[in-house]
């Protein structure tokens, strides 16, 4: 069974909690176990959990930690197996990048020298590029807590670096793979991939917009496809939700047992009388011609 | 203290007993609300996943509407609080784009400065009424009652949208509003996790073990109920914590109540009154323990 440790040790106002499990392996329990290398933030190998949340060890000072009794809690990282004290196995991730084809594939002939691609095209991608691979996000990840198969925030933001790389040509098949389950909608968004990441590579936001992406390129409908396109349907109908419509027009015909699996829910909000005052079926807010006009500049200018 | 009301398509749909709790708190903390009824929906994430920019649109549009009436919003869901925060900003730290949005806004006749402040009802229990204005209005005990917090993913995260750098006590707001109302915070690990009910329609087996995971674990850590900001984890917390039991082999049975519910109840308010009644998940319990007749 795993278990806490406690370690007293004076500080320096500059030390990282790396410093401190470092003097804590020289000085106290030359046992304990770790991973780390570059001590600068870029080799990504000292991911753990610091009170609750995944960072970088050698990134994270200690001052900067709110602790009213100055006691730290340090944990191997999360939706991964532990192989001892801080050390974590992450094959399973090495796993899932390597699925996501994470190499250019491109088109067409081949160039004499580079494939080139101009620094406005590639702007966009710096962030993402930025990845050094610690596995914080997926250790913090909401849907891999419930569901390993899940291809998780590290490889779909990697992903989404070749499908929006102007030299790549094969986005279409990309997307589609990710359109299946474990892939892009599998994602709860949580956004805890954005709050841990240390070089802001906002795995969410990249997630989102492979599903726009997807939803452009007209991907096989999904239920999380469907959830999004109807969503967007009845704003513009109504300027507000209809859960209920959401969810008939989500799940659709094909899937009547499904949304037959909600009727006891729904016939116990009935009883208890949580039926909103306008009804069942919600009308349109006052004032939706001007919100469809706003959903109609954006259609025409795209 | 007036704000341009926003109070989000939940509180109006799903969960009308938020709605009802709130219009039954509000005029006695000394709030002023004037409902925005010309106000989309925020898009609460789902529509930008197909086109963000006609989510910024939209939720620029409800800025300006507040701008013009010169008031700050009061959102009291967690998810319309954080997208609105985003939105704003997006459009606040990027110029270009904010002038590029009010391109398409100018065709209606709107312009949107970026004056407009976004805050949820709980930041303005503490920051703008305040703990002694609070108190002034508890009435009734609820020494003994184990409160378990749940913000939802939108009002801790992206911190730095939501203003925790300037106001950092935003962070733990929900543990200080249950501590004034004179319950006992159950700090339990699933806290500030997702309720997942951004995927109920997409992958429900996953959506439910989180309901599952996070209600049993809080009753585990010894709470009576739990108590959110969010109608949007409501409905999965309160609506499908029977069929997550279900579905995961356990009966779980913790009330969830809303934030303006807990809080009407310190006020001494009645349960009825305060829509507990509607609750799905039977609150008998908990009002038993505070020494109300049911």
């Amino acid at each position: 069974m795993p278990y806490f440790q406690e370690f007293t040790l004076e500080t320096e106002p500059s030390d990282t909690v790396l410093d401190a499990l470092i003097r804590i392996r020289e000085s106290v329990d030359e046992s304990l176990t770790l991973r780390c290398s570059c001590r600068g933030a870029i080799c990504g190998s000292c991911g753990m959990r610091i009170n609750g949340h995944a960072a970088l060890a050698c990134k994270t000072k200690l001052v900067s930690l709110e602790s009213s009794d100055a006691l730290v809690q340090v944990e191997p990282m999360n939706n991964m197996p532990v192989i001892k004290d801080l050390v974590t196995d992450m094959g399973g991730f090495w796993d899932k990048i390597r699925h996501v084809q994470p190499w250019l594939q491109p088109t067409g002939p081949t160039p004499d020298a580079e494939y080139l691609a101009s620094p406005e095209s590639m702007n966009h991608l710096t962030g993402v590029m930025g990845c050094i691979m610690c596995g914080a996000c997926v250790s913090d990840c909401a849907a891999l807590e419930v569901d390993h198969q899940f291809l998780g925030p590290a490889a779909l933001a990697k992903s989404y670096r070749f499908v929006a790389d102007p030299r790549d040509g094969a986005s279409a098949s990309r997307l589609l793979d990710l359109n299946k389950p474990n892939g892009m909608w599998d994602c709860t968004r949580c956004m805890e991939c954005i709050e841990v990441c240390p070089k802001g590579v906002g795995a969410m936001d990249r997630i989102m917009t492979l599903r726009a992406k997807g939803i452009g390129q007209g991907v096989p409908s999904t239920c999380g496809s469907r959830h999004a396109e109807v969503f967007a349907d009845l704003i513009e109908q109504k300027g507000r939700l209809d859960e209920p419509m959401l969810a008939m027009r989500t799940f659709g015909l094909g899937n009547i047992g499904h949304i037959l699996s909600f009727l006891p829910m729904t016939l116990r909000a009935l009883v208890r009388g949580k039926l909103p005052k306008s009804g069942p079926l919600h009308r349109a807010i006052p004032g939706i011609d001007r919100i469809r006009r706003l959903f109609r500049y954006m259609r025409n200018s795209t | 203290m007036k704000y341009a009301f926003f109070p989000g398509c939940v509180s109006k749909g799903g969960c009308p007993e938020l709605y009802q709790s709130v219009m039954q708190v509000y005029p006695r903390l000394g709030i002023e609300l004037e409902e925005m009824t010309t106000a989309s929906c925020t898009g609460a994430g789902v529509l930008q996943e197909k086109d963000p920019r006609l989510g910024d649109i939209l939720n620029a549009h409800t800025l300006a509407l507040a701008e013009q009436q010169g008031l700050p919003i009061m959102t009291i869901c967690s998810t319309c609080q954080g997208v609105m925060s985003q939105a704003n900003h997006r459009l606040n730290s990027d110029p270009e784009y904010l002038t590029e949005i009010n391109q398409v806004l100018g065709k209606e006749g709107i312009n949107y400065r970026g004056t407009t402040k976004v805050k949820h009802f709980m930041w303005i229990l503490l920051e703008d009424v305040g703990e002694e204005t609070i108190l002034q209005h508890v009435t009734r005990s609820l020494t003994g009652i184990r409160a378990a917090p749940f913000y939802g993913c939108y009002l801790q995260r992206p911190s730095e949208a939501l203003g925790f750098d300037e106001s950092p006590s935003r962070a733990k707001s929900l543990e200080t509003v249950i501590d004034i109302l004179g319950a006992e915070v159950v700090d339990f690990p699933g806290k500030t996790r997702c309720c997942g009910l951004p995927l109920l329609t997409i992958n429900e087996p996953n959506s439910l073990k989180m309901v599952a995971h996070h209600t049993s674990d809080a009753k585990e850590y010894g709470a009576d109920l739990m108590v959110t900001p969010c109608p949007l984890c409501h409905l999965n917390l309160d609506g499908l914590q029977s069929k997550a039991g279900k579905q995961n082999g356990m009966e779980i049975d913790l009330p969830i109540l809303h934030l303006p519910q807990l809080l009407g109840l310190a006020m001494g308010m009645e349960p009825k009154a305060l829509g507990l009644n509607r609750n799905l998940v039977s609150t008998r319990s908990v009002l038993e323990k505070i020494g109300v007749s049911v």
